[in-house]
């Protein structure tokens, strides 16, 4: 029994070690590596877009529920179809390009946003042993890589000639260098728990246990948990961090001016995000591919699409940030508490009895409170004037 | 990367620091010149890590000296744009020729 | 495996050269838009030349604060300054060829005297690994007066850009 559930565990890994093997008895060594990396890049452009056209099926089936309706039942049993529906309307749209546009660079922005959300699938580690690439910078990589995605926020936003474009790659950039900063340091605390960068090694210092040495089960991996998530849904954008691309307000944001498949690349570039940074979440806080009984990749995937409908649920259920309380939220709220999280490790890796549980949920609790209390808005007293007569 | 002489590098990024510095001497926009600057701080960060690689000091000196180059370049874009901005708001140009108010 | 040493010496040798190339679209592209992704691209490159020194620390640091910040703010720069679809306008002074000059001399120089030098390059250091854990000890024990002197820079830096970017009249504080 354990013999069948450990190979069921391991069944991609061994699929292609069988493969290298049978061409390592004929083919050189150096083609070899060629014929690995080759596998592992397909399998994850592969994996990308598939992810991505059931994402946006499952976000609006979810959103139809939440919202009292079916949602797409057509195309197929339950719609199963219709994202290949959707992805052959969109090849066979129109491509539309303003006539002032900077066109190189208006061609390049779709192509560009996408490289990065398909790097960052490199350090997922989706099961055991399934890392793509275990790279022993892996955290810090996917931080830097994530970085990147302004840019071509930037060159869409720029080369379309819209201010609606542009407004909304003003707002883009304000909101993900903000986030982006409470999202590193929510990282650092299983850093150093785990004292390693590497996304495996950080999944391994969360085993054993019984899933209680998950990083979650801790007052500084909770609040780090949720920080995370929340700068999470802020960098890909979606509700109620939407604000780049708020339709009421700018149109489309950034992407007004794409139509077609150009459109469908940000798009894709979105969601597959919102999968990767829903993915990391669970490999830092929540034991990443570790549980009993089922395949390890099954439960990172298990976990990553829990997550993923938290972020459709916020979506059904937020209205949208204005600009200002956005950008208080990440400077003036978060900002503080990752930094008091931080601390608050730095001291549980020296005592982790119940006297350090109370004493952390207090310094949180009191924290929290007075950050709260900080960043209540001013509302003016209801002013009552006494009738004349 | 055995294969490579430290001179090849060495002369890659001298080059790479004379684009920045030609950039540096002859644009007219401020920002442009902000960027080439930027370009031969990053020439001399490669020097940095190519010493660091190829010869027998502590290897961890090179890399740190380069984050600290990087820390510093970082701050100097920000001053520098945050004064460009402010160069902006009073005399709505950032040509450095047409800010001539103290020359004569 | 030669061939696969060979081809990381080529691909490197690759990468220098496109630095290159984006370094001088840096310095002669009109549109200052586009010098800035050219300026993007170089710094990515470098990122990657870094990979090949086997710095994959300091490579990933460079693409965070270069590419993720200071590209940032220099688009950020350039979008409240230019107009979006204004005339392209002359970029360069008439130092052009003076500048040419001159630097042609300074890069023959330093040739000659890169060539002549003796290097010590070692076997040992070439093997050599740096693991993330030997910087952060070095950033926090040999190095940890740079360090906080770089803290307080960052901190200065912070504080007298917003005091200079910000409006003057009090009343239209944000």
């Amino acid at each position: 029994m354990t013999k069948i559930l450990e190979f069921i565990d391991s069944i991609f890994v061994a699929a292609k070690a069988w493969i290298l093997c049978l061409l390592g008895h004929f083919l050189p060594a150096w083609i070899v590596v060629l014929v690995s990396i080759t596998i592992s890049g397909v399998v994850i452009l592969c994996l990308g877009p598939v992810i991505m056209m059931y994402l946006t099926l499952l976000e609006r089936k979810l959103i139809g529920r939440i919202q009292n309706r079916y949602g797409p039942n057509r195309v197929g049993i339950w719609g199963l179809l219709q994202p290949i529906a959707d992805g052959i309307k969109m090849f066979t749209k129109e491509d539309i390009v303003p006539a002032n546009a900077d066109k190189v660079i208006h061609l390049l922005a779709p192509i560009a946003i996408v490289v990065p959300a398909l790097m960052i699938f490199l350090v997922v580690p989706f099961g055991k042993g399934m890392t793509t690439v275990n790279l022993n910078i892996g955290l810090l990589y996917f931080i830097a890589v994530s970085s990147i995605t302004i840019l071509p926020i930037f060159m869409g936003s720029w080369a379309s000639r819209n201010k609606y474009s542009l407004l909304g790659g003003m707002r883009t950039a304000a909101q993900m260098i903000s986030y982006e900063i409470p999202m590193t340091l929510a990282v650092v605390p299983a850093i150093m728990m785990s004292q390693s960068l590497a996304t495996n090694a950080i999944v391994l210092a969360q085993a054993g246990g019984h899933g209680l040495n998950w990083f979650i089960f801790t007052p500084w991996g909770i609040v780090g948990f949720i920080i995370f998530f929340l700068c999470a849904t802020a960098e890909c954008n979606r509700p109620p961090f939407d604000l780049p691309e708020a339709e009421s307000e700018l149109v489309a944001g950034f992407h007004t001016e794409y139509s077609g498949m150009k459109f469908a690349l940000f798009y894709m570039a979105e969601y597959m995000n919102a999968f990767t940074l829903c993915g990391i979440a669970a490999t830092l806080f929540l034991g990443g591919w570790q549980g009993p009984f089922l395949p390890s990749w099954l439960w990172f995937f298990g976990k990553t699409f829990i997550l993923i409908c938290v972020m459709i649920w916020f979506r059904g259920t937020f209205p949208r940030f204005r600009v200002d309380h956005l950008m208080a939220f990440a400077w003036k709220f978060l900002l503080p508490l990752t930094l008091i999280n931080i601390l608050l490790t730095a001291l549980w890796q020296f005592t982790s009895n119940l006297a350090a549980w109370c004493g952390s949920i207090l310094v949180l609790g009191i924290s929290l409170w007075t950050l709260v209390k900080l960043n209540r808005t001013f509302v003016p007293e209801k002013r009552h004037y006494p009738l004349e007569s | 990367m055995i294969g490579i002489p430290l001179s090849h590098i060495l002369i890659f990024s001298l080059l790479l620091f004379a684009i920045g510095v030609y950039g540096a001497l002859v644009r007219r926009n401020i920002i442009g010149i902000l960027i080439s600057i930027e370009l031969m701080l990053n020439a001399a960060n490669i020097n940095l890590i190519a010493f660091s690689k190829y010869t027998s000091l502590s290897p961890a000196t090179g890399q740190i000296f380069a984050i600290f180059v990087i820390a510093i370049a970082a701050t100097a874009a920000a001053v520098g744009l945050a004064i460009v901005l402010a160069l902006y708001r009073v005399r709505k140009t950032v040509y450095t020729d047409e800010v001539n108010l103290l020359k004569w | 495996m030669p061939i696969l040493e060979m081809a990381a010496k080529f691909g490197t040798y690759a990468v220098m050269a496109v630095i290159l190339i984006f370094a001088l679209g840096v310095v002669t592209l009109r549109n200052i838009f586009h010098c800035a992704l050219c300026l993007a691209a170089a710094l990515i490159g470098t990122a990657v030349l870094y990979v090949a020194f086997r710095a994959e620390y300091l490579a990933a640091i460079q693409i965070l604060l270069y590419v993720g910040a200071v590209v940032t703010l220099i688009i950020f720069a350039i979008m409240l300054t230019e107009h979006l679809a204004g005339k392209t306008v002359r970029q360069n002074n008439s130092q052009s060829p003076l500048a040419i000059a001159g630097l042609l001399g300074f890069v023959a120089l330093l040739t000659v005297v890169i060539l002549k030098t003796p290097w010590p390059v070692t076997q040992t250091a070439l093997k050599a690994k740096v693991s993330v854990m030997a910087l952060g000890e070095a950033l926090m024990g040999t190095y940890v007066f740079p360090f906080e002197v770089i803290s307080i820079i960052l901190i200065a830096a912070l504080i007298g850009t917003v005091v200079i970017a910000k409006k003057d009249a009090p009343e239209e504080r944000l």
